[in-house]
């Protein structure tokens, strides 16, 4: 028996590619929309050209980052330079409650499918399109990728040493923040939708939604005319509050004192009970961090990772392992939500592809695969565009669906 | 957007921003408080460096367009006005540790039956269940438990989290979605539920490449420093030094690549600092085919190009020669930017209190049907005692004051 799913009925055409465009949608399908996904076979998502492929054979459909940005979704290819096929296209848009888009802006326009003419189709269609810097304004021409959403938000210029440079990572923040604010959207919308009658147009841009992040920072320097700078590892609230070598390669553990309770604690741990009233308040171990953090090192250096996070937490000391991928995947916790399913995948077989860090009582997630390429042509004209059998072979045979 | 909805909002810094975005969509939030104030209210930075509940920024970056209230839990008496606050609420939004609530009586599955279309969250580090469930935790804990720490800084130094607190806005903006996704299954059968979000996974979520490098080629995404690595773990620098601060700019290949490459060539050619660069085929040029000895020979002279230019300098002449290079921002680039400006990002509220106003980042999204953002400054402490519990339970204001000197709220 399958339970009913939330978004179960919600019909979305998804023109995304990449990395956070598809996320919403796979949010999207992962709850029960019915999501089809709109690619070529000349243009594939180029993220099903980027290593590393299973096996090591580059394929489109043996793509590692795909399947985590595409489980449950159905995969179409269509020709757009073909009138066909653009006009197979405008029936999907007829049929659909939402479009979801992250191309360069003004490229849906060219395409003759903004907004204007999505309405024509479809008069309370919900479209939504997401860009590094939102479509209006001097800079919306910057078509970038995540990393430089990262540059313009905050998270590069405030993460890192103080006394190193701005500190970039693979993640591209915003691609990770970002998505999730498109779906509030979307769902928001949807409900006003339920309510009103009224779709709308929604504009969301990587930089506005990551600034949130960092609105401490702004209201301080707004405020207070102060400007937030790297800190490392350190902050402001809580000491000591770093990241400890263990043993072996690359073995850190985190530790973060927020009270006097779990420094006293601490000091037993670490042999140095009389540091427990020597610093005993916050401005104190601010002062001695450096010696402070000299001693805990000192202290987690022979020790295995997992020991040093073991011991202290049986006492009540924040601390965590800096877990590596090889962790995450043996992560009981993880394991216990069941945060990697793997699937059966059309073509690579069991993969992993990442769930959600919401888990819901009576609704939960469904994951199916992501698709393999045109993998839903068939379904797709006859199904849901109801067009016969004779007319789907026409397709076929005349180049559309390619 | 959300107009019709009514919030009761327990959540302490790990999940501020949830409360905050429904209450700025236009959802009615109620912050409830311990009469001594939310424990977050202790962050800093504080309004003029002035340490006190009242002069939080952090507090008040997150709980804008919220109505405060205060509420001592852990009272029987209290325990009724929770319940009655309950049967008026959509959602419930709270971060205490997974068994608080019920040891109270007052958790999720105790109070469902008082109002069947609840929607309850509970934000907490790693779960609501599980071995880790008890542990304790920070950011910078589940930064480092979620994966992410890992693979930020560089490759000799320790490894870092991402600055202020990341993983509870990521944490906080994943529980509003999934507010709103139990929304749509209400919707459709009238049924609430209960939502258990875990800080550590959210950010476990976010290693969308580390996850199937380590799945298909057995290695550990290592941390780079500001490199990235484009095919074969060839690592290629993207934040450059300049002469006035940093910029960004990826090397990646492709048609997209070669165009931006080209551009940087031609240019340091016009610079005369060419180097090593002068002469390669850029359009033939594949990033997954290059030798670390050729990337460390490039991104020498490409060193001192950058040197040579100031950001602005750099934006101005990437953007004439199709590249996409942009200068990392400082909080007062940010605060300055003219396209922000442009698109009415910031949003300046009232605080009589202080005798000024402050500019916060304002809307999630524009719409061309909905307006939303921050409406109104964070609430003091209790607040709204006596408007919320008069509407909400019809109290009287006599009341509310007795009920204050009881120490019930």
């Amino acid at each position: 028996m399958t339970t009913l799913l939330p978004l179960e009925g919600v019909k979305v055409v998804d023109l995304t590619w990449v990395a956070f465009g598809p996320w919403v949608t796979k949010y999207l399908a992962d709850h029960g929309a019915e999501v089809i996904k709109i690619e070529s076979t000349t243009r594939p998502d180029i993220i099903r050209l980027s290593p590393p492929y299973k096996d090591n054979k580059a394929h489109p459909d043996r793509a590692g980052l795909f399947t985590v940005f595409n489980s449950s979704k159905r995969s179409l290819t269509l020709n757009l330079k073909n009138p066909k096929g653009l006009e197979l296209l405008k029936k999907l848009v007829k049929w659909a409650d939402v479009v979801v888009e992250n191309m360069g802006v003004g490229a849906m326009k060219n395409l003759g499918l903004d907004y204007e003419q999505l309405v024509k189709l479809k008069p309370d269609i919900i479209m939504v399109s997401m860009s590094i810097l939102g479509q209006s304004g001097p800079l919306s021409f910057f078509q970038g990728f995540g990393p430089h959403g990262a540059a313009l938000s905050g998270v590069y210029a405030l993460t890192g040493w103080p006394d190193g440079e701005p500190t970039s990572n693979t993640l591209a923040w915003p691609d990770c923040v970002c998505p999730w604010y498109a779906t509030t959207a979307i769902m928001a919308a949807l409900d006003y939708k339920r309510r009103s009658g009224k779709g709308q147009f929604i504009d969301i841009s990587q930089v506005e939604t990551t600034i949130h992040g960092f609105a401490p920072a702004m209201l301080r320097y707004s405020a207070n005319d102060q400007v937030t700078n790297r800190m490392g590892n350190r902050c402001d609230e809580a000491a000591p509050h770093g990241i400890f070598r263990c043993q072996g390669f690359d073995r850190w553990c985190a530790i973060a004192i927020r009270d006097d309770a779990q420094w006293k604690a601490l000091c037993e741990a670490i042999g140095k009970r009389e540091w427990a009233s020597k610093f005993a308040t916050l401005k104190q171990r601010k002062a001695n961090e450096d010696i402070i953090e000299k001693a805990i090192d000192e202290w987690t250096a022979p020790q295995m990772a997992e020991d040093v996070m073991k011991k202290l937490q049986s006492i009540g000391v924040p601390a965590g392992v800096v877990q590596n991928a090889e962790n995450l995947f043996a992560d009981p916790q993880l394991k216990h939500r069941d945060h990697f399913p793997k699937l059966d995948h059309p073509v690579m077989g069991k993969t992993t592809h990442p769930s959600w860090p919401a888990k819901f009582s009576a609704s939960p997630a469904q994951l199916k695969p992501a698709p393999a390429l045109g993998q839903d042509n068939e379904y797709v004209c006859t199904k849901i565009l109801e067009l016969s059998d004779q007319e789907f072979i026409e397709l076929v045979n005349s180049g559309v669906l390619e | 957007m959300l107009s019709p909805y009514c919030v009761l909002d327990l959540a302490d810094e790990k999940g501020l921003l949830a409360g905050k975005v429904l209450a700025d969509l236009g959802a009615d939030v109620i912050k409830i408080e311990p009469p001594s104030g939310n424990p977050s209210r202790k962050l800093g930075p504080f309004y003029q460096d002035k340490e006190s509940p009242e002069n939080s920024l952090y507090w008040m970056a997150y709980n804008t367009s919220k109505r405060g209230i205060t509420l001592n839990l852990e009272k029987p008496r209290s325990q009724d006005l929770f319940r009655g606050l309950i049967k008026k609420a959509d959602f419930v939004i709270e971060s205490f540790p997974p068994d608080y609530m019920e040891k109270l009586g007052i958790d999720y599955h105790q109070l469902k039956d008082t109002n069947p279309q609840l929607i309850w969250s509970s934000i907490t580090p790693f779960g609501r269940t599980g071995s880790y469930k008890d542990y304790q935790a920070s950011d910078l804990i589940t930064m480092a438990m979620g994966g992410v720490a890992f693979i930020t800084g560089d490759e000799n130094r320790p490894p870092l989290r991402l600055a202020l607190n990341q993983s509870y806005t990521l944490a906080g903006i994943h529980c509003v979605s999934a507010c709103l996704t139990a929304l749509m299954y209400r919707n459709a059968t009238n049924q609430g539920q209960h939502i258990d979000i875990s800080i550590q996974e959210a950010i476990a979520t976010t290693l969308w490449s580390s996850v199937p490098i380590w799945e298909f080629l057995n290695i550990n995404e290592p941390r780079m420093g500001n490199k990235g690595t484009y095919g074969n773990f060839v690592f290629m620098r993207e934040v450059w030094q300049c002469k006035d601060g940093y910029v960004v700019r990826l090397p990646i290949g492709g048609l997209w690549g070669a165009q931006d490459w080209g551009g940087l060539a031609s240019w340091m050619e016009e610079d005369g600092v060419i180097g090593s660069l002068k002469g390669v085929d850029w359009a033939s040029m594949d990033t997954t085919n290059l030798s670390q000895q050729q990337v460390d020979a490039w991104e020498a002279d490409m060193a001192r190009f950058f040197l040579l230019h100031t950001k602005v300098e750099l934006e101005d002449g990437a953007a004439k020669r199709g590249m996409k290079l942009i200068g990392v921002q400082t909080v007062p680039d940010i605060m300055n930017s003219k396209h922000l400006h442009a698109r009415s990002y910031w949003k300046e509220l009232d605080h009589s209190e202080l005798k000024r106003t402050i500019i916060y980042p304002g809307y999630y999204f524009q719409s061309d049907k909905t307006k939303h953002g921050p409406r109104s400054r964070a609430p003091h402490i209790g607040e709204h005692n006596k408007e919320v519990y008069k509407e909400k339970l019809g109290l009287s204001a006599g009341e509310v004051e007795s009920l204050k000197q009881q120490g019930v709220i």
